[in-house]
């Protein structure tokens, strides 16, 4: 009985950390990928394979950017009744939401870090990583690559 | 990715302003990673409370940067000066391990 009880104790803890720090991390986490959307916005992710002609061609480079998110103990457990009942597993929604969007945000950091412009032929994947209890998906990787075209110096400057 | 011995990556299929001399296939590398206690531990800390795990994040980074490696190496050996079309993949093998693999068609531009 005393078992049960401290078992009870335990999973309620776990329940409120990972509700309140997840919560928390997850709009702290949703703030920063705003801010920086907005600031990338004027380099372009172009989703063709082929760049336009160009009469002083740029110089191009792979960039990539990767991020392993993981989820906390109370989304585990809500994903997990939900998964009786079917229907749309909010819980994962933002999880992936958040590791797509923040590896297309290094992606582009790593970029503008190189002076491109653009970047053409970006790909995304997502990986889950590691499978915990009753095979919950615990954690995800979201990874984004592309090609950068960085702009040849004009002549003369 | 600074190891790439002057090949060019690419995961468009042309190079803007250069001419394609020869193709010569397929390249590919790959490495199977498995985490580390320590950084496992750790992780298994942040699954309670949520959020980036940085840990899995830079293994996975510098993992597959050896993977790019290892390809550049075949490109190298084979007298490419550049890889197009890079891919990359990722699959979870066994608990704790997962395969980074790239791949791409290495070329001689002029």
């Amino acid at each position: 009985m005393n078992d049960l009880k401290l078992n009870l104790v335990i999973f309620g803890t776990l329940l409120l950390i990972g509700f309140v720090f997840g919560q928390l991390a997850e709009r702290r986490h949703y703030r920063a990928i705003r801010e920086r959307e907005a600031k990338l916005r004027s380099l372009l992710l172009v989703q063709t394979r082929f760049p336009p002609m160009f009469t002083n061609p740029p110089r191009t480079q792979l960039v990539t950017g990767n991020v392993v998110i993981s989820v906390d103990y109370f989304k585990v457990v809500v994903a997990g009744l939900k998964s009786l009942v079917g229907g749309r597993m909010t819980p994962y929604e933002s999880l992936v939401d958040r590791a797509r969007r923040e590896a297309i945000l290094r992606m582009k950091e790593q970029a503008r870090r190189l002076g491109a412009t653009m970047i053409f032929n970006s790909k995304f994947e997502l990986v889950s990583l590691y499978k915990g209890a009753q095979n919950t998906v615990q954690s995800v990787e979201g990874l984004a690559y592309g090609t950068a075209l960085i702009p040849a110096r004009q002549p003369g400057s | 990715m600074n190891k790439n011995f002057g090949i060019l990556l690419s995961n468009l299929e042309i190079v803007p302003g250069r001419k394609i001399n020869k193709h010569l296939g397929l390249v590919q590398g790959s490495t199977v990673r498995a985490k580390h206690i320590g950084r496992d531990f750790m992780a298994g800390l942040k699954n309670v409370v949520g959020g980036e795990l940085k840990g899995y994040t830079e293994l996975l980074q510098e993992s597959r940067e050896e993977a790019v490696e290892r390809m550049v190496q075949q490109a190298k050996a084979i007298g490419a000066n550049a890889v197009l079309n890079v891919r990359f993949s990722t699959s979870s093998i066994t608990q704790g391990a997962a395969e980074l693999f790239a791949y791409g068609t290495a070329v001689v531009l002029e």
